[in-house]
């Protein structure tokens, strides 16, 4: 599902976040990736929806070279996966339920449908009825909720986070991994950094840790 | 085919919003496009006017040919003949003396006329040429000033002419002020959509990371350039029309000194919508142009 085949990815400048980064993530795990601040965590999560490009190796998603991807295709490839990275924040000139709403916007889904999948995964959240609400009202964990379900509104299999517990009470962190595993147990395929060694820890996911853009563990 | 009108329904409606969302900014813009296009389309307008005034006066430019004061009906006769042996005349009349001074008698002149003994006019030939070249008119001038009997030769409508002339100079330059003003206003959209691509950085952000096409992300900057561009020629629009009430009643005033019937005419529906089109389509080039430069890439 997930394959990275002596993976590569130096900047121009020569730094090198990635060093020959191989592994497998087979549909329906729940992996969870850690590693130092540097590691190297962010840089592989960017190379799955082509935000950056390896300089050597090869990604595979669902049997996709997302390497070699035409630049027209990567918003495709995008829209079937549910990404939560540092990048992706809300917007905060829109209400819950817009951005909750935007992925179905770009998709162009008929709002009648697009509004019950909406409602649909703000219930799945636990934000029910707060769709009208702003997202600068609500607390850091209740964002991270509504970020959560701008993901997985489109049905994605594959869910990418990164540091999604970051900044967040050990109670709101335990609440967000909780909906994680949920999503798993639904067979969405889940792959979330975390510098937390302990978050997870009482799913036993597989873990893949990075260090100085080496795997050291979890290959 | 209904997904990408929904598409273009979202952009459009995407568009309305950001425009509504800074009525300042988008009233200000308005009002430079619709000043700055008022001028050539009032500019249009004018010349319009009196290329309807021009052509209520005299459509066709004529010769007068007057005949001497001892011209006989013979020699009437003579000239008649000549004129219909033309090939380069496409019409002529005959106005005798007698026609002439009946004219001058209804037009008010009846007390002067009355204290002559004789009468002064003399026989007379209207000759309309099928050509309207000014050279063709000067040579038919020169040759029938050589005809016996023919005591003077006149270019009636020269003046029509040379306004007719004035008139394709104005419109060369209503066009290029047109032309300068529209890529100002080219300039201007392009730097609002500029503002309006960093303002809204993070959400083209965001949304390429959930998977949106170039089209998707371009497309309301499009709208936005087109709707900013559509207002400005509203506003154009409700300029000319109060310049056309303004000065409606003062020419016709002026007109009626010079015993004319004349009302000054605003622009039409094909003319608005002309005015409408031209602007919402510079707004749309300006857009493009500025999203091609700002927007490549990312």
């Amino acid at each position: 599902m997930i394959v990275f085949d002596n993976v590569a990815k130096r900047y121009p400048g020569g730094y090198t976040a990635l060093a020959g980064v191989s592994f497998e993530i087979r549909h329906g795990e729940l992996v969870v990736l850690s590693g130092h601040s540097g590691a190297g965590k962010s840089t592989l999560l960017k190379l799955i929806p082509a935000i950056e490009r390896p300089t050597a190796g090869t990604v595979l998603i669902n049997g996709q070279d997302v390497s070699r991807l035409p630049r027209r295709a990567v918003p495709y490839l995008r829209r079937n996966l549910g990404l939560m990275l540092q990048e992706s924040k809300l917007l905060t000139d829109r209400s819950v339920f817009e951005n909750v709403m935007l992925p179905l916007v770009i998709t162009g889904h008929p709002p009648g449908d697009a509004a019950k999948r909406v409602a649909a995964a703000l219930e799945r959240v636990g934000l029910g009825g707060r769709g009208r609400e702003m997202p600068l009202g609500l607390s850091g964990g209740e964002q991270q909720r509504v970020a959560i379900a701008r993901a997985i509104v489109n049905r994605p299999s594959i869910l990418i986070a990164d540091e999604p517990t970051a900044h967040l009470d050990p109670a709101y962190a335990d609440e967000i991994a909780a909906l994680f595993k949920s999503f798993n147990s639904a067979g969405v395929t889940v792959l979330v950094s975390t510098h937390d060694a302990n978050l997870f820890a009482a799913n036993k996911p597989r873990r893949l840790v990075l260090a100085k853009g080496l795997l050291t563990e979890g290959a | 085919m209904s997904n990408w009108l929904y598409l273009h329904a979202r952009a459009i409606a995407d568009a309305f919003r950001r425009l509504a969302g800074q009525p300042l900014g988008t009233l200000l813009s308005a009002m430079v496009v619709g000043i700055a296009l008022s001028l050539p389309a009032g500019g249009y307008l004018l010349l319009d006017n009196v290329a309807t005034l021009a052509r209520g006066v005299s459509g066709t430019p004529e010769i007068s040919l007057f005949l001497a004061n001892d011209a006989g009906a013979a020699d009437v006769a003579a000239v008649e003949r000549r004129l219909k042996g033309n090939p380069e005349l496409s019409s002529f009349r005959f106005v005798s003396r007698d026609d002439a001074l009946h004219q001058l008698e209804r037009s008010g002149l009846g007390d002067v006329l009355g204290g002559l003994t004789a009468n002064p006019l003399p026989d007379a030939f209207i000759v309309a040429p099928h050509s309207e070249d000014p050279a063709v008119f000067e040579r038919l001038a020169t040759e029938m000033r050589g005809w016996p009997k023919v005591a003077h030769v006149q270019l009636d409508s020269a003046w029509v002419k040379r306004l007719h002339a004035l008139l394709g100079l104005g419109r060369s330059a209503v066009l290029m002020l047109a032309g300068l003003l529209g890529f100002a206003l080219v300039i201007v959209t392009f730097n609002t959509i500029r503002l309006q691509i960093l303002t809204q950085r993070a959400e083209i952000e965001v949304s390429r990371l959930l998977g949106a096409t170039d089209p998707f992300i371009r497309r309301p900057f499009y709208w936005f350039g087109i709707l900013q561009g559509a207002l400005g020629g509203l506003v154009a629009l409700g300029t000319v029309w109060l310049g056309v009430r303004a000065l409606a009643g003062p020419v016709t005033a002026l007109a009626e000194t010079y015993g004319a019937v004349f009302a000054l005419a605003g622009p039409g529906l094909p003319e608005a919508a002309a005015i409408l089109a031209f602007a919402a389509l510079l707004g749309w080039l300006g857009a493009a142009v500025s999203v091609r430069r700002h927007l490549a890439g990312d």
